[in-house]
């Protein structure tokens, strides 16, 4: 099948295939191959130290959003659970690690894996319960996952937190933000590559048929019960893929992260980034990360403006308002997100010189 | 037995103010179906606004608290004026995600503005409240929490039961569509809900102020509590939120008693899932029948 380079002006498709394809033109694919070769050819070597921690901290950020927006864009099920889930599997990591000694790239999957077994055990209720019923139960959740975290001490030891060894692959030990931009990118890659290709299989469908209409769904002979729980499966994987990489980066990690404040993060990542689109989760990932650290920059710098030091304000706060701000901001101008914002640029250049 | 008894006086004691701090939530989710996660910020928001007015502005306490109540009417209806009002009929994740976007802003703004220490009132509630039972003594503030909920408590029901916005408020609740063919002003109930709820929530917070201190980050905590309690008295049920108060107030203090002083902020969530579980609506709650 021939595909055009450039996108048609309407919708032109023909046949199923068409309709599924991931890229819809040469350009598209071409382009992305482009940004890639550039990513992993020239950022690692030209950003210094700081900016290459923001980017693998995007990266990992990445990889648990595309998790939670398989969950909520995808399955239309809300869960308030995700920075527990992501705590889950740095610790099953980090256990892991320290305990049996496993290498790092059995650890990893296997931490997921284990995230994905807790996952579905706390989206057992969705079996019974859905909209913002299921909400309170996974906000259940999250405080029972913090609290046995904490609390499970000859396990987790508590508050002490755990300290990893360094990953080592053949011999060579992966240490610095050089080498772990290669690992957390590669990771990125491959599992934003498999989400996008289990979207598009019967699985896929039958979560996009869930959360457009979940009884009818059901009236089709799609088993959601059992769909439901796969996809806090899947979902659940990638929070606990993304936390035990997270893990390893950090070296040693504490219970404090993962709270409440975790999973509203990553639940504004999915709705900034865009709902049910894949880009749009990493669009998410990296505008939260980047506002972060922005907004760490902004009140350092405001406390040393001297009027405002002279008024013994503590500007931190700031951080939380404007975070705050920020998705009201979103939700009520540009509800679809950044992914939207993208494809209106784009057809804006598409469409020229009609563009509207 | 005495150790029993005070911690059943405890527990009640604690049980009321969940469900005095419920009480708000619960006629928000009533009157426009928002599942509010910015309540324990409205409560900081009312228990702050009393403390600056009572504190430091130096008002009498009467009229500083009628103050407080007409702030917070205001705060309520701008809050639905300006967010709440452009999501009727959006998606469900968006309202929520509204309202914890919202209790961002507010916990941040408090911060910034009053700092996140630890405040308190001046003493001004009559000693005389002070009960006696026993060998048990329940100090003034308990007595009033207690005297408030229950006035609260009938308050709402004749204006639920009697007063024609009231019966507006439960047309709504019901069924939108029908409400509003039937000439219900929609848009005013919902910003009329806000309003009241938002100063029932900041009376609430005033009185969790005189007991524990005024705490951004407790209040808050508190706005997180309120979960299990409206679960498991019904979310839309007012007199299901305080006998969830009780309940979960009591299993929280013998928790806290009896087993172990760590779990007892976790229980609730425990019950929480198996409430859900078992009987989702509550003990008091309306049961949602779908049709296709």
């Amino acid at each position: 099948m021939k595909k055009p380079s450039f996108h048609p002006c309407g919708n032109f498709r023909e046949s199923y295939a068409e309709e599924l394809a991931v890229f819809d033109t040469w350009f598209g694919r071409v382009s992305l191959l482009v940004f890639l070769i550039l990513l992993f050819g020239l950022a690692p070597f030209i950003l210094d130290r700081y900016l290459l921690y923001i980017l693998n901290n995007i990266g990992i950020m990445a990889i648990a959003a595309i998790g939670l927006n398989i969950l909520i864009g995808y399955t239309g099920q809300i869960s308030l659970g995700h920075g527990a889930f992501f705590g889950v599997g740095a610790y099953a990591g980090a256990i892991l690690a320290t305990r049996l000694n496993l290498p790092f790239f059995v650890c990893i999957p296997a931490a997921g894996l284990i995230t994905a077994m807790v996952g579905m055990i706390f989206g057992i209720p969705s079996g019974r319960l859905k909209g913002l019923y299921l909400t309170i139960a996974t906000l259940a959740g999250q405080f029972i996952i913090e609290y046995v975290l904490i609390q499970w001490e000859s396990l987790t030891k508590g508050t002490m937190g755990i300290t990893l060894p360094e990953p080592n692959i053949l011999g060579v030990n992966i240490a610095g933000d050089k080498a772990f931009f290669f690992l957390i990118f590669a990771c990125l890659v491959a599992m934003t590559w498999f989400a996008v290709n289990i979207m598009r299989s019967k699985f896929g469908r039958a979560f996009v048929a869930i959360r457009d209409n979940d009884r009818a769904a059901e009236g089709m002979g799609i088993p959601i019960f059992r769909y439901k729980l796969l996809s806090f499966a899947i979902s659940s994987f990638y929070a606990g893929f993304a936390g035990a990489l997270w893990a390893y980066y950090m070296v040693s990690i504490t219970t404090e992260p993962f709270n409440l404040a975790l999973s509203v993060e990553f639940i504004a990542m999915v709705i900034i980034g865009g709902m049910g689109s894949m880009p749009g989760a990493i669009f998410g990932a990296t505008f939260i990360t980047v506002l972060n650290e922005v907004l760490r920059f902004a009140t350092g710098a405001l406390m040393n403006v001297g009027w405002i030091a002279g008024l013994g304000l503590n500007m931190a706060p700031l951080r939380e308002f404007v975070f705050g701000l920020a998705i009201v901001l979103f939700i009520l101008l540009e509800p679809k997100g950044l992914a939207e914002l993208w494809r209106i640029v784009r057809s804006s250049f598409r469409l020229w010189p009609f563009s509207y | 037995m005495d150790f029993f008894l005070q911690l059943l006086v405890n527990g009640v004691c604690v049980g009321l103010l969940y469900g005095i701090s419920a009480m708000g939530f619960v006629m928000i989710f009533k009157a426009s179906s928002v599942l509010n996660f910015a309540h324990g910020e409205l409560l900081a928001m009312g228990a702050f606004f009393f403390l600056s007015l009572a504190t430091w502005g130096k008002i009498p306490v009467a009229a500083a608290f009628v103050l407080t109540l007409a702030g917070c009417f205001l705060l309520g209806f701008l809050i639905e004026k300006f967010f709440l009002r452009p999501l009727i009929g959006e998606k469900l994740i968006f309202v929520i995600m509204l309202t914890v976007g919202l209790a961002a802003m507010f916990k941040g703004l408090i911060l910034l503005v009053w700092g996140g220490n630890l405040h308190t009132y001046p003493e001004f509630l009559p000693a005389s409240l002070e009960l006696h039972l026993g060998s048990i003594t329940i100090v003034p503030v308990y007595s009033a929490t207690l005297v408030i909920s229950v006035a609260f408590l009938v308050l709402f029901g004749l204006f639920f039961k009697k007063s024609s916005q009231g019966i507006f408020m439960r047309s709504v609740a019901d069924n939108q569509k029908a409400a509003l063919s039937l000439g219900v002003h929609v848009r005013r109930v919902f910003a009329l809900s806000w309003a009241i709820a938002a100063m029932v929530a900041c009376m609430s917070g005033i009185v969790l102020g005189i007991i524990n201190g005024v705490n951004v980050h407790d209040l808050s905590a508190i706005g997180m509590k309120v979960f299990p309690v409206v679960i498991l008295g019904g979310l839309d049920s007012i007199g299901g939120a305080i006998i969830g108060g009780i309940i979960i107030g009591l299993l929280e203090t013998f928790t806290g008693g009896y087993l172990s002083p760590s779990l007892r902020d976790v229980v609730p969530y425990i019950a929480l899932v198996f409430i859900l579980m078992v009987k989702p609506y509550g003990l008091f709650g309306l049961v949602e029948i779908e049709r296709v």
